[in-house]
């Protein structure tokens, strides 16, 4: 088997705090897992779960308490293995005193790049993530999203192999978002690795060949978004409109959440006829039957809710 | 050392960005105004109070832009988290260290270079003529560098580690001390209890010594600086400012960038 992109093996992370910084809060324990070249990689988890966390020691930007971790091979302590490595910090912020192609221009000078090819790159760049024409406004002057589509242009100034993303998503719009899952796609679509962290789960669900989901600083589970959740349906949705108020319909609406002048209602699969049957007879229009499927957002809040759980279990003991 | 080269033209494209050389404004109208003000109260010592205030205007200005900046260099990338996209590239903490001091060094030659022009425009204004001696004046603007050097590189190390008041508390504490290095060896023989007067004496010795950048007198009489002094103080001002980035350096490599 290929060797993976990112190796990532028992990383723990604790960070002193109190006066005399003596206490230790850990904010990632034991956490192993492997990214596979040319994959695209997501890794969820609510605030403060260990995700940026993990991508500071994968960058070096912070120092592991144990554990070590390997990208294309090479130790992360290694300064070469940044020159395949693109990375976008999470709320990026760039000296606010430069131009975006003074930016991008100044970042690609750390690269083997010829003046010529520093110009045609950042060229190239600010008309990918859609700043051709604020390119030469000083980034003081830009808004949140204008700024994240700056860091993600010099994240994949370089064309490196493996791109590190965190919450790339975060503060832009509909259509910045939608143009980000496209740059993400493009890249997959050149064999590049992406790892990106997010709370957003249908973008997770979108865009990667396999999550991560980490809670509380550990990881809960890997795998592909579908075998995460599990392929089978809970149950049916039937979607009615209901013309009038019929005596016989209102056992049914009592159980049926409303919408406007919609009701939905979920069944058993084996109650489906009866349900059917009943609601021709109080007169309601069916409009649609779908098969309902766990969501990665439902096993997302079942590990929360167990984590919070254990927590406050933790407390409790703790307090008696 | 083409990435510390990078990183400290930036900073210095910073510098000019923010404003910092509009200093040389101020410091034109000081030099203008008191070479028109001398001319006129002052009988044949125009070139002393001009070289003294010229040097002492240079030297103030350029101590303030060195703590205020030089504290700012590593701490302002850390808060504005500037500094995590940089730390991504291929570049190492260390070239990072260097290239923000020589940017803010490169800022420091520009503007002091910039105000001795001044200073000699406003000499020639009252004297008519630029003599040999004026030399001392150029030397005495060497060794303000030189000082100037050390406290940016104090001020970046205090900052590696500590708050950005603190770090300009500790680099004006420093420096403060610094000039009284003299004093504390010659208090030995003062004071009563020779183990202070030796600890003072060990202190005295690992301090900076600034006193012996201080050449003003000697610049605004027309006196010859030795070659010995100019290539001592050359070797302590590099050595000095060596020793501290290293330090500044071990801090900052281990340094978790939350």
């Amino acid at each position: 088997m290929a060797e993976p992109a990112i190796d990532i093996e028992n990383l723990t992370k604790d960070y002193p705090y109190g006066f005399l910084q003596l206490k230790k809060r850990r904010s990632l324990e034991n956490l192993t897992m492997q990214v596979q070249a040319g994959e695209v990689f997501g890794f969820l988890g609510p605030n403060g779960a260990g995700k940026s966390t993990t991508i500071k020691l994968l960058m070096r930007l912070i120092f592991p308490t144990a554990g070590s971790a390997r990208i294309l091979g090479k130790p992360i302590s290694d300064i070469a293995m940044h020159r395949d490595i693109g990375y976008l910090p999470e709320q990026p912020y760039f000296y606010d005193y430069l131009t975006a192609a003074e930016v991008l221009d100044y970042f690609a000078r750390f690269h083997d790049f010829t003046a010529a090819e520093r110009r045609e790159r950042v060229q190239q760049m600010l008309k990918k993530v859609g700043l051709e024409s604020a390119g030469r406004i000083q980034l003081r002057k830009y808004s949140k999203g204008m700024l994240q589509r700056v860091g993600l242009a010099q994240a994949i100034l370089h064309d490196p192999a493996v791109v590190v993303l965190d919450e790339p998503m975060s503060g832009l719009d509909p259509v910045g978002r939608r143009e980000v899952r496209d740059i993400i796609l493009e890249l997959k679509k050149q064999g590049k690795t992406v790892l990106f962290s997010t709370h957003i789960l249908t973008d997770a669900e979108m865009l990667c060949d396999r999550v991560g989901v980490i809670v509380g600083g550990k990881l809960q589970g890997v795998g592909a978004p579908s075998e995460l959740v599990g392929l089978k349906a809970q149950g049916m949705e039937i979607l009615f409109e209901l013309p009038g108020t019929v005596e016989s319909g209102r056992e049914l609406l009592a159980q049926a959440t409303r919408t406007g002048d919609r009701y939905h209602l979920r069944v058993e699969e084996s109650g489906l006829y009866a349900a059917m049957e009943r609601l021709g007879a109080a007169g309601a229009k069916v409009l649609s039957v779908t098969q309902v499927k766990p969501s990665l957002e439902e096993y997302f809040m079942n590990l929360v809710e167990a984590d919070r759980a254990q927590a406050a279990a933790v407390e409790v003991r703790a307090t008696k | 050392m083409t990435r510390v080269g990078t990183v400290a033209l930036n900073t210095f494209r910073e510098a000019v960005r923010d404003r910092v050389l509009y200093n040389l404004a101020f410091f034109a109208l000081v030099m203008m105004a008191s070479a028109i003000l001398v001319g006129q109260i002052s009988v044949g010592i125009e070139q002393i109070v001009i070289v003294t205030l010229g040097l002492s205007a240079i030297s103030i200005i350029g101590l303030l832009i060195s703590v205020f900046i030089g504290v700012g260099l590593v701490s302002k990338e850390i808060e504005k988290r500037t500094l995590y996209a940089l730390l991504a590239k291929p570049l190492r903490r260390w070239e990072f260290i260097l290239g923000k001091f020589a940017g803010l060094a490169l800022t420091l030659t520009v503007n002091t270079a910039a105000m001795s022009a001044g200073l000699f425009l406003a000499l020639f204004y009252v004297k008519h003529s630029v003599e040999r001696a004026d030399t001392a004046v150029l030397v005495a603007v060497y060794f303000i560098l030189l000082k100037l050097a050390l406290v940016v590189a104090l001020a970046m190390l205090f900052s590696c580690f500590t708050t950005p008041l603190l770090a300009i508390l500790f680099t004006a504490g420093l420096y403060i001390a610094g000039l009284f290095v003299h004093e504390m060896r010659n208090m030995q023989a003062s004071t009563i209890d020779p183990a202070l007067g030796g600890l003072l004496r060990g202190i005295s010795y690992v301090l900076p010594n600034f006193e012996n950048f201080d050449v003003m007198g000697a610049a605004a009489h027309g006196r010859v600086i030795s070659g010995m002094l100019i290539a001592q103080n050359t070797l302590y001002a590099a050595l000095y400012c060596a020793m501290v980035l290293a330090v500044a350096v071990a801090i900052f490599s281990q340094r978790n960038l939350k």
